[in-house]
């Protein structure tokens, strides 16, 4: 590589470094360790992040709920309008947070399509926790379903079928073959849906309002303190990035018992 | 007993074949595209035929006609795959277990019968390891114990061998031979080679292009193969044609590459309709650059097509020559360097009446 190249690497290097990494350690060395302790005494506080893990851990289990099941009949189905049922899936990803706001609240609003009607059973979701746990759920939707498809579609056929020639119904094939050869992507899906609704703002705002301890999440936490404070704000967000970052080291380093590669050494010839 | 009756028609593939095989190893053996895999899938019940009946013994698994369907996984069978598709998350031990797991055994009862299993294909000491640290050998090893852990009345077999290095290969075949001839289940062995073919059948069908070309004990295929295909599998010349007439003591052999003069006493009576076979060994043949003198003799011209010497020494060259029909000559080195034989050249061949080996 020639002299410029490398100048112009390394520039494109040093900037992308500032970018990423510079705002998260401004981030850690703004607040003293002291002052973010004390910040966990704040009732505000604990109940902000008592509320985010909550919400983000129920909308994380409706997203499997419902996500696995369709990523399964995705990846092992083919009908026509499959594409464009999987762009539509896939549309929360692109669409901005306060339009999927808005577009809840225009089915489960009070004057909403299905408001009615869930109000009628008793269910409300605006301006509660469970429509918190809604709105999350729709917007990390598309993150589970996407990775756990293609996770499941690259199971390769063949173990499927040997499985079946053992005594072994679809079923249990599923259970016992698919899911574990799936189970990388199956929790990178859940990592990403995760810290999506974690993050949540704009939809849970729209859809939920901001209620401390009903509705206000840490990010709408971090927002309202801003408006008064700004290093209370930076220590909020230095533990929505901590708890971030510990999740998601969990979820991707646990010792899964998962060897690194699948073998593929000996394809069919026929 | 398994009988199999299937009729499939995939793309440009057409499969129809009935088969029989009881206790003992039965080979498919065909190249390529014959349909042995095919075969071996519908068996197994990973497809389901157009039309066809699969039965083991009074078991029933298709009847097309009768709408009978039973799922591979409720068919007593044990499947080895080509490629082995051992489970990669899980242990040898695991692998080998998963099905009498799926059966619903007590946990008990599986490790004894897994234990039984891998000590009889010398794999214990590898219980614990994973599929992706084993050789291939290792590999062949653990797909077997799987299956045969299941103590299935049939066996399934696609290409063990295929995976397998060439040194590995001649060890293994030794034992595989050994182990299938203990087991009491039907096994269906599938291959492209006739070496493999010879070696480990007890009954042999050849396929050809999605049909049975020829079904016999590996005796009746060495000493009367009935087709091109056959007769090329194992090596020696095959003509097909009629018995015509004895005239001053030579009889001719109609066949549609012209005629044979033949010196045995045909099996069949003269002028029967009935297809008779007739080979001649390739060490029969004698080659000639200059139209040979003589009459009694069987005579065909052509060029080389090739010159393949013989393992292992190569001291017997094989000539394949470009006749109508297509001849293949055996002739030593010595005799290759004498005549100057090269891939190409014009020849002729000849060979006597009494080369000719005749049955019906």
């Amino acid at each position: 590589m020639d002299a410029a190249g490398t100048i112009g690497l390394a520039v494109a290097g040093l900037a992308l470094v500032c970018l990423l990494a510079l705002p998260l350690v401004s981030l850690l060395v703004r607040v003293p360790p002291g002052a973010l302790l004390e910040r966990w005494r704040d009732p505000a506080v604990v109940n902000a992040l008592r509320l985010s893990l909550v919400t983000s851990a129920a909308s994380t289990a409706v997203v499997i709920a419902l996500g696995l099941p369709a990523a399964w009949f995705l990846a092992t189905t083919t009908f026509p309008g499959k594409r464009l049922l999987e762009v539509l899936i896939d549309l929360p990803l692109v669409l901005p947070p306060t339009v999927a706001g808005v577009a809840l609240l225009a089915a489960f609003g009070r004057a909403g399509l299905a408001g009615s009607t869930l109000a009628a059973l008793g269910v409300h979701l605006p301006f509660t926790t469970l429509g918190v746990i809604v709105a999350q759920a729709f917007v990390a939707m598309p993150f589970f379903i996407g990775a756990t498809r293609a996770g499941l579609a690259e199971v390769e056929q063949r173990y499927l079928d040997t499985a079946a020639t053992l005594r072994t119904p679809p079923g249990a094939v599923f259970l016992r073959v698919m899911l574990p050869l799936a189970m990388p992507s199956l929790l990178a899906g859940t990592a990403m849906s995760w810290a999506r609704a974690l993050g949540e703002f704009g939809a849970t705002i729209t859809f939920a309002g901001n209620m401390p301890g009903i509705t206000q999440t840490m990010p709408l936490a971090v927002y309202i303190a801003l408006q008064s404070d700004l290093d209370a704000a930076v220590a909020l967000s230095v533990m929505l990035l901590l708890l971030s970052l510990a999740v998601l080291l969990v979820l991707r380093l646990a010792p899964l018992g998962l060897p690194v590669t699948v073998p593929r050494a000996h394809r069919p010839t026929r | 007993m398994l009988t199999a009756r299937l009729a499939e028609r995939r793309g440009g593939f057409n499969l129809d074949v009935t088969l029989e095989a009881g206790r003992g190893t039965t080979v498919l053996v065909g190249e390529s595209g014959a349909g042995k895999t095919s075969i071996l899938r519908l068996i197994a019940g990973l497809d389901r035929p157009d039309r066809g009946r699969i039965a083991v013994d009074d078991a029933v698994y298709v009847d097309t006609d009768a709408g009978v369907w039973r799922p591979a996984w409720a068919r007593d069978i044990g499947y080895v795959p080509q490629d082995y598709a051992l489970f990669p998350h899980l242990s040898v031990r695991d692998n080998v277990g998963f099905g009498l797991r799926s059966m619903g055994l007590a946990r008990r009862v599986i490790g004894s019968r897994v234990t039984d299993a891998i000590g009889l294909l010398g794999i214990a000491e590898l219980a614990d390891r994973r599929p992706g640290t084993l050789s291939g050998g290792q590999q062949q090893r653990v797909a077997l114990a799987r299956a045969i852990v299941l103590d299935p009345r049939v066996l399934l077999l696609d290409e063990p061998m295929s995976a397998l290095d060439l040194q590995t290969r001649r060890t293994v075949r030794a034992e595989l031979r050994a182990l299938l001839g203990r087991l009491p289940c039907v096994t269906i062995y599938v291959t492209h080679s006739p070496i493999e073919a010879l070696l480990l059948g007890d009954q042999v069908v050849v396929l050809e292009r999605g049909r049975v070309a020829q079904a016999g004990s590996r005796d009746d295929l060495l000493r009367r193969p009935r087709s091109r295909f056959v007769a090329e599998l194992i090596g020696t010349n095959l003509f097909v044609g009629r018995v015509g007439r004895t005239l001053a003591g030579v009889t001719a052999l109609h066949t549609a590459d012209g005629d044979l003069v033949i010196a045995d006493g045909p099996t069949a009576p003269s002028g029967d309709p009935a297809d008779i076979f007739a080979t001649v060994h390739p060490n029969e043949i004698t080659l000639h650059r200059e139209r040979p003198e003589g009459s009694a003799q069987n005579l065909f011209a052509g060029p080389i097509l090739e010159v393949v010497p013989e393992t292992p020494a190569g001291e017997r060259v094989r000539v394949v020559l470009g006749t109508t029909p297509v001849l293949v000559a055996e002739v030593t080195r010595a005799g290759v360097t004498a005549l100057g034989l090269r891939e190409g050249m014009m020849v002729f061949a000849t060979f006597k009446a009494t080369g000719v080996r005749l049955y019906s």
